[in-house]
């Protein structure tokens, strides 16, 4: 159980199958719960189909923050037979599964399951069938002790589009799953309270890197649709016509990374996303942004491979094939944020880094992250950057030359838009000289390396914030992770504090790797007794790159490479395990 | 008035008396011809004999991958579409590596101005079948002679509607000049297929073996009837048509895209404010 002063924490779930409705159901209360003032954290668990199979959405709601699913489960809401074959044995001890006997085709008997005629109750009340969802929906208010209000008040802005009817219709439907819940569930106990304090916002990981890409001034993103991905360019694309950007859908992921690397030649910030199997494809672009240093932006939203492996579901098993894809030796950065909010600055800093250097950045995500939803207070806007040093207009008209590629102290040249003066910008995918032509001679070569890479690393690295470092100053055990594992990290250091001395430490700006200057991480991992290296995926690739960079080899590791994501019960089970082999 | 002097690039490495040459010749003259300045456009190419182009030139230039020409004109034309783009690629480059791309733009309509130096043979990596390979035609890596059918690229232009669809001959400088500049001066996607000899590699499409067979359209062709079209780009052998085969008005992405109406991508400033507002989406 978590630490003191809980007295809320709810995990419900909703299950069914895909085109049922699952996601309104779940999306729609983690809105409202959001909206409530509580701490919500959602996750979603799909297959790679639109209609059929079994998909569940989690939502857990709490009075503290919140940022993992949990194992047990208070409010089941089974759509489908099949959601109480899988999940019922979830359930915690005071759990509830609510279900619909008409829908189902059963009656259950046990004293934890409550029927409600979704669909009966849509018709009477609602007067569509369709309508059931939102009976289901007033059902699980209800069952909370929640009131209707912020519910009600959502039908405009969903139904905005429809006519009164739907909107009058829906009320009275969600009316009808919460009187009848009030009246009839004699074995809900459940006390989520009213409205708490102010409204907290909602966002997931894919929807936090397309809006700090618009907030960085992003003006062109091309890609190819690929899951758990096309979210990102989904929300780009709303944003089209309220910010003046491009978004181009292109014929495969080879267009769609020249495509960007053409447009932010001639002189916009441009972005592309993909998963593994795409950015395979555009392995050979990232090395032509290397070698002709153009800035370049790539989410990388990881899924299970090799192949196609499992297209809707997650692992961190692209850490090493980021860090080493693309031929030739050039400077790359690559940040992995660990929560919605860190993707939203950290997209910030990768528009501003590759600006600043002329170097890729890529953003790596995964579709735990991706499709996770999680509260906070609000965005600082305060630490959004946007520093435009492009050459352009006068300022570059005015220059007695330009070449694109001339030496510097930094190895930073400035990038000048073509067409904006008489100065010509020339680049090429060959080694070339100052100007940008091509060249054969092994002078300049040597020099185009030194400029490219040499100069340039050491500043990058200059720039690659430490890891964070959260829970006890001289921690026993020390929990290690990367990416979006960050909150199972953290919710499993608060749960394990009571019993151990505990410290997390996440990195999420991890290549280059941090230095040890101003935070001396690896004094800690010395000093305790025990250090544990979690990661998403079979082979411990961060582990790895941690060895090869700093010698620091970790004797325990936690690996789950099911395609599932850790729930933090899960998670502190294994830690124990571990602690508990140490202490024999 | 720009002059061959302010075109004088970087010395050609093409082997002598390639048909590159004249193309490179041709192109500069129809840049004067019309007044163009070497910083008011921008060629894009690929990898191939073909796409060392630009060097030669003198031009703002993004010399990218193999095949990957296309999708950089692309970008480039959506983030300012008030910079010309021109395309110079092989039948390699374009119709082979990079066919996909060129399908697509073809679709895409964008305005840019694809220069295509045919030589029916891959040159830089020294004389493999290419897709505009004649069938039958022997070499070191098809021994018993290409089996593939040759491809039409103009019959394949034409079905896609591209909005220009052209033939020129290095071997004919002064309408290759032409063509050159009724390409650059259409608004839509542009594709030139330019027959050029490879003199080190194709030993079958010599420049003698061109000669024998290209002449002029007529006057009375009429290139916007696309069945007219498709019987001179369907025509291949014993006469080989010269000039403009199609052509028509779509609408170019450029004009069909609002964010852009006013003013290119490239000079359009960026709000931050804006992002308080967006960010009470989420609420």
């Amino acid at each position: 159980m978590r630490g003191n002063g809980v007295t809320m924490d709810y995990s419900i779930k909703i299950g069914g199958e895909a085109g049922q409705g699952i996601q309104t159901i779940g999306g729609t209360l983690a809105k409202v719960f959001a909206r409530a003032g509580h701490h919500v954290f959602t996750h979603q668990d799909y297959e790679s189909r639109i209609r059929g199979g079994h998909n569940f959405y989690q939502v857990r709601l709490a009075d503290q923050p919140v940022m993992s699913s949990r194992d047990r489960i208070d409010i089941i809401v089974a759509l489908d037979k099949d959601s109480i074959r899988l999940h019922e044995g979830e359930r915690n001890e005071h759990g509830v599964i609510i279900y619909d006997s008409e829908i189902l085709r059963q009656k259950y008997e046990k004293p934890y399951f409550f029927d409600v005629p979704f669909r009966k109750l849509a018709v009477e009340h609602g007067g569509a069938e369709i309508m059931a969802n939102t009976v289901a929906i007033g059902s699980v208010l209800g069952m909370l002790g929640m009131d209707l209000d912020i519910l009600i008040d959502s039908f405009g802005e969903i139904f905005r589009k429809k006519s009164a009817e739907v909107i009058t219709g829906n009320t009275n439907a969600a009316r009808a799953g919460h009187e009848f819940v009030l009246k009839n569930c004699t074995s809900c106990s459940f006390h989520a309270g009213g409205n708490v304090r102010q409204p907290r916002m909602l966002i997931n990981g894919n929807d936090a890197i397309g809006l700090g890409a618009v907030a960085s001034g992003v003006k062109f993103y091309a890609a190819y649709p690929m899951t758990p991905s096309t979210g990102i360019m989904n929300y780009i694309a709303g944003k089209e016509a309220a910010y003046g950007i491009i978004v181009e859908q292109a014929e495969d992921e080879i267009a769609a990374i020249n495509m960007t690397l053409g447009a932010s030649f001639a002189g916009v910030r441009a972005m592309t996303g993909t998963s593994g199997g795409g950015f395979a494809l555009m392995v050979e672009g990232l090395s032509l942004a290397g070698i002709t240093e153009t800035p370049l932006v790539i989410a990388l939203v990881q899924r299970p491979g090799p192949a196609t492996g499992f297209p809707t579901r997650t692992e961190q098993g692209d850490l090493q094939f980021a860090l080493y894809s693309a031929h030739g030796e050039f400077p790359r950065v690559i940040f992995a944020p660990g929560t919605p909010e860190q993707a939203f600055y950290l997209t910030n800093r990768a528009f501003e880094l590759s600006e600043k250097y002329h170097v890729p950045v890529i953003i790596l995500s995964d579709q735990y992250l991706a499709d996770s939803e999680w509260t906070f207070d609000a965005f600082d806007l305060e630490k959004i950057q946007y520093s435009d040093s492009r050459l352009k207009g006068d300022a570059l008209s005015g220059m007695p030359e330009y070449k694109r590629h001339a030496y510097t102290e930094t190895g930073v040249t400035p990038l000048a838009v073509p067409g904006d003066s008489h100065h010509l910008v020339v680049t090429d995918s060959d080694e070339h000289d100052e100007e940008g032509h091509m060249v054969e001679d092994a002078d300049t070569r040597l020099k185009m390396l030194d400029k490219r890479l040499f100069k340039k690393m050491p500043l990058i690295t200059n720039e690659i914030e430490p890891p964070y470092f959260y829970g006890s100053n001289h921690p026993d055990i020390v929990i290690v992770g990367w990416g979006s594992t960050y909150g199972l990290l953290k919710e499993s250091a608060d749960m394990l504090m009571e019993k151990t001395k505990v410290a997390m430490l996440h990195f999420s700006e991890i290549y280059p790797f941090p230095s040890t200057d101003t935070f001396d991480y690896l004094n800690i991992l010395n000093s305790a007794a025990m250090t544990i290296c979690i990661e998403n995926n079979a082979t411990g690739q961060f582990a790895r790159l941690m060895r090869a960079e700093t010698g620091y080899d970790f004797r325990y590791h936690i690996n789950k490479y099911d395609g599932r994501p850790f729930t933090v019960d899960e998670l502190v089970k294994e830690i124990l395990a571990c602690a508990g082999g140490i202490r024999g | 008035m720009p002059t061959l002097q302010d075109y004088r690039g970087q010395n050609p490495a093409w082997c002598p008396g390639c048909g590159n040459y004249s193309i490179l010749k041709s192109f500069k003259d129809a840049m004067i011809d019309m007044n163009i300045e070497p910083h008011q456009f921008a060629i894009v190419s690929g990898i191939g004999q073909a796409a060392k182009f630009p060097h030669y030139v003198k031009c703002n230039m993004f010399n990218g991958l193999h095949g990957r020409a296309l999708p950089v004109a692309a970008g480039m034309r959506l983030a300012n579409h008030h910079l010309p783009v021109m395309v110079f690629t092989g039948d390699g480059d374009c119709y082979g590596e990079g066919g996909n791309h060129l399908l697509h733009n073809i679709r895409r309509n964008l305005n840019i101005k694809v220069f295509v130096h045919d030589n029916q043979i891959y040159g830089l990596t020294k004389g493999q079948a290419s897709p505009t390979s004649m069938e039958g035609m022997k070499t070191k890596n098809q021994p018993f002679g290409v089996f593939s059918e040759q491809l039409n690229p103009l019959v394949m232009a034409v079905a896609l509607d591209c909005s220009f669809v052209a033939r020129a001959f290095s071997g004919d400088m002064a309408h290759l000049r032409e063509m050159i500049k009724a390409a650059y001066n259409h608004k839509g996607f542009s594709l030139v297929d330019i027959l050029q000899p490879c003199v080190s590699f194709n030993k079958i499409n010599t420049y003698q073996w061109y000669k024998e067979r290209v002449y002029h359209i007529e006057p009375e062709h009429n290139p916007e009837d696309k069945i007219q079209a498709f019987t001179r780009a369907l025509e291949w052998g014993d006469r080989i048509p010269l000039g403009i085969i199609y052509k028509n008005n779509r609408p170019i992405l450029e004009e069909r895209q609002p964010q852009i109406r006013e003013a290119p991508l490239a000079t359009h400033s960026f709000n931050a404010a804006a992002i308080a507002e967006t960010l009470k989406e989420f609420y």
